[in-house]
């Protein structure tokens, strides 16, 4: 079966490592700070100028000055420290920060990725996502493979506005972990219960498919 | 040097028709909005506003969008402004939508006197049109110009008569640097105290940023995504 939202956040933190500097994206990739595996240290950096991000607040001791970049009231944890944008972006433009995890509205095979416009419709900005992608050494994309009309969001060329080329190295979607290289879609892994085949006919790009394709361990 | 001004009204004099407006906050946290409220009383209009978001419908930024008083924004993210994305997409309103990490850079280069540098941010999107592409250690870069405005206004947690600032948790975002790239400064505090009662290790702006400070009135803090977990 398809994983959720949920499942997506799960799968994407098997891919945290001790000792990380993890900034999340809106939406999905803020799930995955609550299912951090056992026995690894981690701190979350939200671009809007915090390190050491903790869980969200109890009813009734929210603060209006402390959010993180989804606007979400949050908390800090022992060790956390603030500071400014430009310090901020200096972290991810520098490298410091070790994993980037964010939404897509589409993927390519070469590792594009536009997530921020889609001409005459939407325009809601960038944020920091292209100084993000731009930067990162190690980026995972969250997505659904498929819009709502059930067009593969997986392709061979992006079709909308581009908010960085070139930059995507893993996909973890409802159906599968994708990594990119050589210019293509590799299949990795496969939702529980999904078969090779749905995967390859939800995939508009080039997927390059092994003869053992392991399930998921969830 | 004591920078205090009376009120907001004195804070503001100046502001006109017209001029460049950096305005601090990050969404609705630590926005002047003491300030934003004047600047509806006042009535100016045609601005440009360089602030990272627009506010949402009915706070923030999103009061002089109303108003019509916006004639170009310059942000990163506006997506919680219906007002905004309407008068975006029927052309009403002038956009530059431009990576977050390079507006809080081009601030601080405007208030550093570095007038552009390179950034890999944008490269190969509609973001790099037009701006000059040179390779370092491999990877392209875009060139960004500085930004800086007639008038800065940010918001602080406490300040000195002095006009140095501290700024309190997630609530400093782009003041720093806004109030670096101001030729007028205006900070607008929660809480205004004598020069000395400020320690000056733990400065965040140094007054010699700030023009004007004066204590606003009141502050609503509204939040815009409250989200809180049960205690079982």
């Amino acid at each position: 079966m398809a994983l959720d939202k949920t499942g997506i956040a799960k799968r994407i933190a098997q891919e945290l490592r001790d000792g990380w500097y993890v900034n999340l994206g809106i939406g999905i990739p803020t799930l995955v700070a609550n299912y951090i595996p056992e026995g690894i240290d981690v701190e979350f950096q939200s671009e809007n100028g915090i390190l050491g991000m903790g869980p969200f607040p109890f009813e009734g001791e929210e603060d209006p000055d402390l959010i993180n970049a989804g606007k979400q009231t949050i908390t800090v944890r022992n060790g956390a420290s603030f500071f400014d944008s430009a310090t901020s972006f200096a972290m991810i433009r520098g490298q410091h920060v070790q994993l980037t995890v964010l939404g897509a509205m589409e993927v390519s095979q070469n590792g594009d990725i536009a997530n921020w416009k889609i001409p005459g419709k939407m325009v809601k900005g960038m944020g920091g996502a292209m100084d993000l992608v731009a930067s990162a050494e190690n980026i995972i994309v969250a997505m659904m493979h498929s819009n709502k009309a059930g067009e593969s969001k997986i392709l061979k060329a992006c079709t909308l506005p581009l908010t960085g080329v070139g930059c995507v190295k893993k996909v973890v979607t409802e159906l599968a972990v994708l990594e990119i290289k050589d210019g293509k879609f590799h299949l990795i892994e496969r939702a529980p219960g999904v078969s090779v085949e749905e995967i390859i006919s939800k995939t508009e790009g080039d997927l390059v498919v092994p003869d053992v394709v392991p399930e998921m361990q969830l | 040097m004591n920078k205090v001004v009376k009120d907001v009204e004195q804070a503001l004099e100046g502001i006109q028709d017209g001029m460049t407006l950096m305005v601090g906050g990050f969404g609705l946290c630590g926005i002047p909005e003491n300030s934003i409220a004047h600047l509806v009383k006042m009535g100016v209009k045609n601005l440009t506003c360089i602030s990272n978001n627009a506010g949402v419908d009915d706070f923030g930024l999103g009061l002089l969008l109303q108003a019509k008083q916006v004639k170009k924004m310059i942000s990163s993210y506006v997506g919680e402004n219906d007002e905004f994305e309407r008068q975006m997409l029927s052309g009403e309103l002038e956009v530059e939508l431009i990576p977050q990490g390079s507006l809080a850079e081009r601030c601080r280069a405007g208030g550093a006197g570095i007038p552009a540098f390179f950034t890999p941010a944008g490269y190969g999107t509609e973001v790099a049109e037009g701006k000059e592409v040179r390779v370092f250690n491999g990877k392209p870069h875009i060139l960004e110009a500085a930004l800086t405005a007639d008038y800065a206004i940010v918001k602080a947690w406490k300040g000195d008569t002095e006009g140095n600032l501290v700024f309190k948790a997630t609530a400093r975002n782009f003041n720093p640097m806004m109030a670096m790239a101001g030729k007028i400064t205006i900070a607008e505090v929660e809480e205004l105290v004598p020069a000395g009662s400020l320690d000056p290790n733990f400065i965040h702006t140094p007054g010699i940023f700030v023009q004007r400070i004066f204590q606003g009135d009141s502050f609503e803090k509204r939040i815009e995504q409250r989200t809180v977990r049960s205690k079982n």
